[in-house]
């Protein structure tokens, strides 16, 4: 294992690239400013590869671990360690930054340090999220990240960004009071401690557990988003930048569900056990009702907006059936669907900086000017809709297996949105590729540039990487998925 | 004549000594100093400040001493909110000297000697333990303000400001001084520290003291502007000019805390079931009144008033929480997030206040919110100290006010008012709105005016060190939160 503190290094890194880009870079220097966001992202992303080569498989508990005391008034450390669960969404984070600089090389012309910048500060911030174990940590890197997301979306967003930066920050801060009040509610019962890992193993009676539980429940249901708290991701994808969207979908609505998988199971068991039901029937909710409100969207974002709801019921319904097969399932569907909804925005973000419109009316017949967007695109809606060999199935069959085993009736509920996820996918993807060339914008399009080419075929890559051969994936996960259903599977009323 | 006649030991109030004659020296120097030469009076206001720091450093000694026939005290709480004090009059004195060097009616010696007047009641105030020192110190701070307030004099809404205020602040000191009588007709002493004596021995007539504590509480509220005795907080604020007003919302919240703690904790701690009844209840309807009221505001400075209102309510969570059903084991807990609540608003409100004074120049307050249109694209870096001041009041983390409000919320929660927590937190989310509207104004919007911003070179290193302090101090705020506990554990 290595001796350098590698998770601070993932945190930090990305935050004073952010600044030295913010530093150096003015508006008249955008080149170097690109440079060095993209060198900072490159660095932050390689300082987290040790982190998977180095993992120790057969340790469910917390590895590449700092401890140090950072406000001992109040007994608060900055206590970092990543698991199996945790340990893939660093790297994802981190790779995915390298994508949001390159994917916003040519296209922002305005503010281009600021814009670099915010996405940096962003990616160390959420990287916070993943690997703090101390209660107050987590909490600081999960509001300040509101900061940036609330910049990015109102700075160089759409026509209508700043209801959506305001919708965005206000919906989101909801929800982190309440969790803010859990918080110190344990702190002060477990005797004044911060750490998460303590409070996995405090005794709470029911009644608390319940409001700790729905405390939570609100937190993260407002980010992952489940519905009825989701109104606010549509609204903030529309008018973000295609940069913005990338992370928003690809990284931001995980911290939501991992959320789950730190607090809500392991500290409040029998509350989660209690009220899976309910998580479940919203979950559901989300996955075919969604799933149908995507089919009449008749903007592209919106569409990939609401599937990226749907996938996500996938996920919170795996995490409240209780067995490994269906977290570990939920955690794939999680990474899977980070690879596949960035590529999408992308995909959309690449028509709109040719034609100026998402709306899938202003286009048809793509596929006679783009033939290479067309090739990739199709891949990843294929992979949207949960094709065999792409990653998107692999999360979903192993979430819906679970289920038939939980139970045959939610399992039938969750497989719908295999047929629904084709039918929004491929739909919108005939509309706007296939046919005739609908009118002479889209005749005068210009094929994908090399740097959309790379950018798309990596995606593309780990898309086929991980569908073809998920064991690299899973097997990080067992330990410590398996430590977690010890916590929540064991009762903590005494 | 002389024989019970005991020469006082001065060193305790050495500072404020110190203080009051270099001011009255300043008086009499000024009248040689022509307007053009103004700056030999600043320099000597804050050299005449830092001296008293220096001197306050050198005579603490860490013991609660009584002096002045124990009119007066010196223990930690006092000498630390002083050396805070200092430093927000001269962060004060430097961010106003653009301000009224550019407004010839306000460029007067006086406006220092008064500012001097005002922080020597302030320090009085801090140190009392006495209810006619406490409203010596009292009335000197509010005389010196209200001339300072009128100080514009062609100014119709500075006028009427100062005769709000004026008019206002002799009721609350009356109602001030009229619960100090029942209190004093109760137990006989118009000392602090004796009268908690008095109050541990019982046999007190209870109505009396419950009648004069609702005086008592009304003026201090008055005096912190908590609702429903808020109403001259945006008057003031708004017509006030903005170097008055930023002295106005920093300094005299050090000294309101310590009154509070003086008169509240130190002197009425057994009747804290009665007080803190009504300090909730103040407490509530300030976060309520001061966040709905400042969304409808256009006037950056009635809104901050506003916000101010909310902060001090906030504040009082701390103070209400101390002592939980006859039990004060949660008592220095919840009185030092208090104070420390009350340094990082002052750090924030010097800076808010600040960034007004950088924009505003000759003719031009810029005290809309919508003067800070558009900027980011004028100035990246002022637009960032602004926003980082927006989020830290509305208490969003890197940032003080984070700290501050999460301080108080534990205390809040650990004396089991979760009720109270609650309704703490839904508004500040609230209070996020008028926050982030005005972050919207500098970054999302295009500026109006172009004009650059022309303040000087001292003013702009001090407001971005005041940012960068809200940040740092963000990150790491254990040293001000542990002064804060080990001064009022050291002086209670």
């Amino acid at each position: 294992m290595s001796t350098y503190p590698l998770l601070s290094f993932a945190i930090w890194i990305p935050i004073f690239a952010g600044l030295a880009v913010l530093a150096v870079g003015s508006d008249r220097n955008a080149p170097l400013a690109r440079m060095l966001a993209l060198f900072g992202a490159v660095a932050g992303f390689l300082v987290t590869i040790p982190l998977w080569t180095g993992f120790d498989v057969a340790n469910g508990g917390m590895q590449f671990v700092e401890m140090k005391t950072w406000i001992p008034r109040f007994n608060i450390n900055y206590h970092l360690g990543v698991d199996g669960i945790s340990m893939l969404f660093v790297i994802l984070n981190a790779f995915i930054t390298i994508i949001v600089i390159a994917a916003g090389w040519e296209v922002i012309k305005e503010k281009v340090a600021q814009y670099n910048a915010a996405f940096l500060i962003m990616s160390g911030l959420m990287n916070g999220i993943f690997t703090s174990l101390d209660g107050v940590l987590f909490y600081v890197f999960f509001e300040a990240s509101l900061i940036p997301m609330y910049l990015i979306i109102g700075v160089w967003g759409g026509p209508n960004r700043v209801y959506a930066a305001f919708k965005f920050f206000l919906y989101t801060l909801f929800g982190s009071l309440l969790f803010l009040l859990a918080l110190l509610y344990l702190f002060i019962n477990s005797g004044g401690s911060f750490s998460i890992l303590d409070w996995h193993k405090l005794p709470i009676e029911l009644a608390p557990q319940i409001w700790l539980f729905l405390a939570f429940l609100i937190a993260f249901a407002v980010k992952v988003p489940m519905w009825p708290v989701h109104t606010w991701l549509p609204d903030a994808h529309v008018e973000a930048p295609t940069g913005g969207s990338i992370v928003l979908a690809a990284i931001a609505l995980k911290l939501g569900a991992y959320g789950f998988l730190r607090f809500s199971l392991p500290i409040a068991p029998d509350a989660s056990h209690e009220l899976s039901g309910l998580v479940i029937a919203l979950s559901l909710i989300a996955v075919v009702y969604i799933g149908f409100v995507a089919l009449v969207q008749a903007d592209m974002k919106k569409l990939v907006a609401y599937s990226s709801i749907a996938h996500m019921g996938f996920v919170t319904l795996g995490f409240f059936m209780f067995s490994a097969l269906a977290i570990e399932g939920a955690l794939v569907q999680m990474i899977s669907h980070g690879f596949i909804s960035g590529a999408m925005f992308f995909c959309i973000g690449v028509m709109y900086d040719r034609l100026h419109s998402r709306q899938i009316a202003d286009y048809g017949g793509v596929v006679n000017t783009m033939p290479k967007f067309a090739a990739l695109f199709m891949l990843f809606s294929m992979a949207n809709a949960g094709l065999p060999a792409t990653s998107g199935f692999v999360g979903e069959f192993m979430v819906i297996l679970a289920a038939v085993k939980f139970n045959f009736w939610i399992a039938f509920a969750a497989a719908t949105s295999l047929i629904l996820g084709a039918a929004y996918s491929l739909w919108m993807y005939k509309r706007v590729v296939f046919g005739e060339i609908a009118n002479s914008h889209v005749a005068e399009l210009t094929d994908i540039n090399k740097r959309e080419f790379a950018i798309l075929g990596v995606l593309a890559f780990c898309t086929l990487w991980m569908g073809l051969y998920p064991q690299p994936f899973t097997e990080v996960m067992h330990a410590s998925v398996n430590e977690l259903l010890n916590h929540v599977n064991i009762s903590k009323i005494q | 004549m002389f024989d019970n006649f005991v020469v006082p030991d001065f060193l305790p109030a050495a500072p404020e000594i110190f203080l009051a004659v270099m001011a009255m020296s300043i008086l009499m120097i000024d009248l040689l100093v022509k307007d053009s030469r103004r700056t030999v009076t600043f320099a000597l206001s804050i050299l005449t400040l830092l001296g008293c720091a220096v001197i306050q450093l050198m005579t603490s000694s860490g013991e609660i001493i009584y002096t002045f026939s124990n009119m007066f005290v010196d223990d930690l709480m006092s000498d630390l909110l002083k050396l805070f004090l200092y430093m927000t009059v001269i962060v004060v004195l430097f961010y106003s000297r653009g301000y009224i060097n550019d407004r010839p009616e306000m460029n007067k010696g006086e406006y220092y000697v008064l500012t001097l007047f005002a922080t020597l009641g302030m320090m009085v105030m801090i140190s009392a333990n006495h209810f006619v020192s406490l409203y010596i110190g009292l009335e000197l701070l509010s005389l010196s303000l209200y001339v300072m307030v009128a100080m514009n004099r062609d100014s119709v809404t500075s006028t009427e400001a100062a005769m709000k205020y004026f008019v206002l602040g002799a009721l609350a000191s009356g109602l001030l001084l009229y619960g100090m009588s029942m209190i004093y007709g109760a137990t006989g002493s118009l000392e602090i520290t004796a009268i908690a004596e008095r109050l541990y021995g019982g046999g007190v007539n209870n109505t009396v003291l419950v009648f004069g504590l609702v005086f008592l509480v009304a003026g201090l509220a008055f005096k912190l502007g908590v609702v429903p005795f808020h109403m001259w907080i945006p008057d003031v604020y708004h017509g006030a000019p903005t170097s008055v007003t930023l002295l106005i919302s920093t300094a005299p919240k050090l000294a309101a805390f310590a009154i509070v703690m003086r008169l509240l904790v130190n002197g009425l701690i057994t009747m804290s079931a009665d007080w803190q009844n009504m300090l909730i209840i103040l407490s509530v309807l300030s976060m309520a009144i001061g966040n709905l009221a400042a969304i409808a505001q256009t006037n950056l400075k009635r809104m901050l008033a506003y916000s101010a209102i909310s902060h001090m309510g906030f504040m009082l969570l701390g103070i209400v929480t101390g002592v939980v059903s006859g039990d004060a084991r949660y008592a220095l807990n919840a009185y030092s997030s208090a104070m420390f609540y009350v340094i990082a608003y002052v750090l924030m409100s010097l800076g808010t206040f600040g960034m007004i004074l950088l924009m505003a120049r000759a003719g031009f307050e810029a005290d809309n919110i919508d003067d800070f249109k558009g900027l980011n694209k004028r100035s990246p870096w002022f637009a960032a100290i602004m926003m980082m001041l927006m989020f830290s009041m509305a208490g969003v983390p890197f940032f003080i006010g984070f700290f501050a409000k999460f301080s108080v919320l534990q205390a809040v929660v650990a004396a089991g008012y979760t009720w109270l927590a609650l309704v703490a937190v839904l508004f500040s989310l609230i209070g996020a709105f008028y926050y982030l509207r005005v972050v919207k104004v500098m970054y999302f919007d295009a500026p109006e005016d172009e004009t650059p911003i022309m303040a000087g070179t001292d003013m702009r290193w001090l407001i971005s060190a005041n940012g960068l302090a809200v940040a740092f101090l963000g990150l790491f705020p254990q040293v001000i939160m542990s002064l804060c506990a080990y001064a009022l554990l050291r002086s209670l």
